[in-house]
């Protein structure tokens, strides 16, 4: 497949940042046309053409996204670009925002034309302070050239951008939840239906999508839907950007068509796993997407449709590679205690779960784990599984019992260990360690 | 309690949104900066501006972990614990800390420069292990270079 440059096509210019290159390089010429010659329709029609899909994690059409605004709503409509970048393993919204903060308010100002909206927002990760300023100084830029606030190019079309940070809540990634914390609240996922389109910000009819999602917009009006689809494949359309982690020589966030293999990914542009090591796992997706096997891997193509197939998902597009010497028992350990943290503790499956499922990793890793706690362990998740408001639960159950099915070896070895110090304990106690066991 | 400075950077604040409780993470954002954390008198500071409760502002503060209740050290070092520092050697590099300051996560240095934190995935997942002081990236880390970044801090 072809490799072009959309997302990251400025990437390596100097000051790429500032609004003279963006103008230089086509910037703001998309929102130009649109605003001249499309009505707000068209645009979200040619979106729909492109075959975008949310690049957050859910993968969702973003021009379907866009039609479930109600038009003849007399609320006022608003447009969220979500930069809350905090899915483990993900850092390529950063990279994005540092380099090309213009192309993601582009973005932005086309989405708030196509919905009508007259106000968006930017919700960025407080620990990404030094882009939210590099954001608000990028958008005085734009307001100074007249692309951002009243009567944009003289069109009668205005919209003004704030940028927004959050405060250290993983949670407020998901759209509800961010939206309740951009109201001044605790970071709690509202209960969907009524979904955001109609019933989002403020009770009003909101958009909201990733920042990477709206920087694929631009290229999309200026180049058309057809050329942005046929760049990846026909169910997802275009370009992405990937964060690669973990044991490959060269970690890094990387721009590759939809459907590019993912074996040729680590080998040719990551250079292979570090140390001249054997692969031994991938987690493609964030951590929320099921672990794949080194056999799913050779057959794994970057795109919705192939990771779907393996019963993982493409998420917010985040390689984490791991090599032969990888220990899947505390990789797990590590997720699941990210998810117990982050569990906003509304739902019970999720906040005393993930609690649990913690503590049976540590015991395990311990060594004083009992034989049947890989299967307890297993349950665990498999209890969890859909039994939450958000989908955090399933993120935090999705880490879990897929690698137990996948990698059982890694962690019975554990339970093995703590047989053999049972039977080195003293034997003139009988039932007292029974007694310990909690 | 605030500089006049302050103050008029949380109207500006205020002003801008549409809701004025909106506006509460980035005015606390503002009075953190100034005072270092957020004392009970700051909270009901911003209680009155933005025309809550003190309780309405206490549950958000408690509920994100950017915000503190009580002073923390000058430098405040988040080290990543998360999977892809965790791959790359993350573990080590917080030890390290720990060994060169005395401290365990959460502890502050009895000098009050220092305060040690293991947090959750910072976005330095393809640069690990990193870690941030207060606002600055530290990527690639080994405990020299680790070393070196404690001896730059003025």
């Amino acid at each position: 497949m072809e490799k072009v440059r959309v997302l990251s096509a400025r990437f390596d210019l100097p000051d790429s940042h500032t609004i003279e290159v963006y103008l230089r390089t086509g910037g703001y010429q998309a929102l130009r046309k649109a605003l001249a010659e499309m009505t707000p329709e068209a645009v979200i029609e040619e979106v729909k053409r492109s075959a975008l899909r949310g690049r957050g994690g859910a993968g969702f059409s973003t021009g379907m996204k866009w039609s479930f605004v109600p038009k003849d709503s007399s609320k006022p409509k608003y447009v969220i670009a979500n930069a809350d970048e905090s899915e483990p393993g993900t850092c390529k919204d950063r990279v994005l925002m540092e380099k090309d903060p213009h192309a993601v308010i582009e973005g932005i100002l086309l989405a708030a034309y196509a919905v009508q909206a007259h106000l968006a927002f930017i919700y960025i990760r407080g620990e990404y302070w030094y882009l939210k300023e590099r954001l608000e100084y990028a958008i005085e830029e734009a307001r100074a050239h007249g692309f951002v606030g009243a009567n944009i190019l003289g069109s009668g079309f205005s919209c003004d951008i704030i940028v927004h940070p959050g405060a250290g809540a993983y949670i407020c990634g998901e759209e509800t939840a961010l939206m309740e914390s951009l109201e001044g609240k605790r970071g709690y996922p509202r209960i969907k239906p009524p979904f955001p389109a109609v019933v989002g910000l403020y009770g009003c009819p909101t958009v909201i999508n990733n920042v990477e999602t709206l920087a694929s917009v631009p290229p999309i009006i200026l180049n058309g839907g057809d050329w942005f689809r046929r760049l990846g494949t026909e169910k997802s359309g275009g370009t992405r950007l990937f964060a690669v982690s973990g044991h490959v020589a060269r970690p890094g966030v990387y721009e590759l068509p939809m459907g590019y293999s993912m074996k040729r990914m680590i080998e040719e542009d990551c250079g292979g796993i570090r140390g001249g090591k054997r692969l031994k796992a991938v987690i493609p997706g964030g951590s929320s997407a099921p672990i794949l096997t080194a056999e799913e891997v050779e057959q794994c193509t970057l795109d919705f449709e192939s990771l779907l197939a393996l019963k993982s998902m493409l998420g917010s597009g985040a390689i984490i590679v791991m090599d032969e010497d990888t220990d899947i028992a505390q990789v797990v350990y590590r997720i699941t205690k990210f998810y117990e943290h982050e569990s906003c503790g509304w739902c019970v499956p999720c906040r005393e779960g993930t609690r649990w499922m913690r503590k049976l990793l540590e015991r395990l890793l311990r060594g004083e784990g009992r034989p049947k706690d890989v299967d307890l362990l297993y349950e665990l998740a498999r209890n969890i599984f859909g039994t939450t408001h958000c989908p955090l639960g399933d993120a935090a159950a999705w880490a879990v019992y897929p690698a137990i099915e996948k990698f059982r070896a890694d962690f019975e070895k554990y339970v093995r260990a703590a047989a053999v110090s049972v039977s080195a304990e003293p034997s003139d106690v009988p039932g007292a360690r029974r007694l310990l066991v909690v | 309690m605030l500089s006049a400075g302050a103050k008029e950077k949380i109207q500006r604040i205020i002003a801008r949104y549409p809701v004025k409780r909106s506006a509460l993470l980035p005015v606390l954002f503002v009075v953190q900066e100034e005072l270092g954390y957020l004392p009970d008198e700051a909270l009901h500071e911003v209680a009155r501006w933005l025309d809550l409760t003190f309780l309405d502002v206490e549950t958000v503060v408690s509920f994100y972990t950017m915000f503190h209740r009580r002073p923390i050290g000058r430098y405040h070092i988040q080290v990543c614990r998360n999977v892809s520092c965790y791959l790359c050697g993350g573990d080590a590099i917080r030890e390290h800390l720990e060994r060169r300051l005395g401290i365990r996560p959460g502890e502050t240095t009895p000098d009050g420069r220092f305060t040690l934190s293991e947090v959750e995935c910072i976005g330095a997942c393809s640069w690990a292990p990193a870690m941030q002081i207060n606002f600055t990236f530290y990527h690639h880390l080994t405990p020299e270079r680790v070393d070196e970044i404690l001896a730059s801090l003025p």
